[in-house]
């Protein structure tokens, strides 16, 4: 058994089979999950808002979509992982408070949209996802096997 | 700080913020424990700068289940107040309302949640008016959003907010329970400006 990697809020890791990797309370956050299933190099990164560009303090490039992937991405290769064979699961990105009249309103939505599009240009095909709806997501990436295990609030478990 | 970064906070009015959330939760306390007839204790409250990226652990495990509601605050001030307990004091505090057996602890139902939803309203008109009072600042709440999950998935609202504009976030966050069963915080998040408008308010150099 690896150990089980923890990821934080605006955070970003990568590591290799057996260790895995893990975040806690995805809200309107993202937990975007790549995976390399040959050299088993796999990475998650837990973003918070889809477009670096259009904020004018960040510092942490964790925090965004566009640049948390980027990242990732870059890690993972460096790290050995093949470009081509890069693939994505994707989780989060509900609406915590329903019919709130914040500008957060629609973050969810928005982060997982501006999630893909990241992914698409990276040329990283997406296997699936689990996003939307109103609840906090616990996730867990399983290295060895490819599996993303999503853990909601009186909700059974489901591997995506 | 025209930026909104609380980079130029000073650690010597954090007293004064701190004064602000005595006020402000002692007035709230003190009308949820006159409404339900009970007796609430109050902590001294606390006044921290936190990382939006910690915010989900600000007020313990990530993973507990709590009961948070969420007003977004208005007018001269602008920000959010959020109102957190963990289950059991949520199910305490409604079958108080209610009326019911102390002990029944069924999943909330529509009428739980307006119930919960009435109380947070009670709660930051409470709060606000006590700043309101001391400020002379016009605050206006908006109604209360009812969320029951993960407390680092519900504090993720905050910290997407704070995250757009800062990356620290400004909370001035009072504990308070009573003798039985009642265990949650307050958190009063003002945004970059208003912190110094109310700050300016109470008369000091900004």
């Amino acid at each position: 058994m690896g150990e089980m990697i923890k990821v934080g809020m605006a955070d970003l890791k990568a590591c290799k089979a057996p260790d895995n990797l893990t975040t806690i309370g995805l809200g309107s956050c993202i937990g975007i999950a790549i995976y390399d299933p040959v050299t088993k190099i796999s990475g998650l990164a837990h973003i918070m808002l889809p477009d670096s560009t259009q904020i004018r303090n960040n510092t942490n490039i964790a925090k965004f979509a566009d640049t948390g992937i980027q990242k990732l991405y870059d890690d993972m290769i460096a790290m050995g992982a093949n470009k081509s064979r890069l693939v994505a699961k994707i989780a989060g990105g509900a609406t915590m408070f329903a019919g709130g009249a914040s500008s957060a309103i629609n973050v969810g939505q928005r982060n997982a949209e501006a999630s893909k599009a990241k992914l698409k240009e990276l040329g990283v095909r997406l296997l699936a996802e689990d996003t939307g709806l109103n609840y906090g997501r616990t996730v867990e990436f399983y290295s060895e096997t490819g599996d993303y295990l999503i853990k909601a609030v009186g909700k059974p478990q489901k591997t995506i | 700080m025209a930026d909104n970064s609380f980079a130029d906070i000073n650690e010597k009015y954090f007293d004064v913020l701190k004064e602000i959330g005595n006020i402000g939760a002692g007035n709230a306390t003190t009308a949820i424990a006159n409404m339900l007839n009970l007796r609430l204790d109050m902590k001294v409250p606390k006044v921290e700068l936190i990382e939006v990226e910690k915010i989900g652990s600000a007020i313990g495990s990530e993973e507990q289940i709590v009961v948070g509601i969420l007003l977004s605050v208005e007018n001269d001030i602008d920000g959010s107040m959020m109102f957190l307990m963990d289950l059991p004091s949520a199910h305490h505090l409604v079958n108080r309302l209610m009326m019911r057996d102390p002990e029944y602890n069924e999943e909330f139902d529509d009428m739980d949640i307006s119930a919960i939803r009435e109380i947070g309203n009670i709660i930051a008109g409470s709060y606000l008016s006590a700043l309101s009072g001391l400020t002379n600042l016009n605050i206006t709440p908006s109604i209360p959003f009812v969320s029951i999950d993960m407390a680092a998935a519900i504090l993720s609202v905050p910290a997407i907010q704070f995250g757009m504009v800062s990356d620290n976030a400004l909370f001035i966050k009072t504990e308070f329970s009573d003798d039985v069963g009642i265990n949650g915080y307050f958190i009063l998040m003002p945004e970059g400006e208003s912190y110094e408008k109310i700050l300016r308010a109470l008369g000091l150099p900004v």
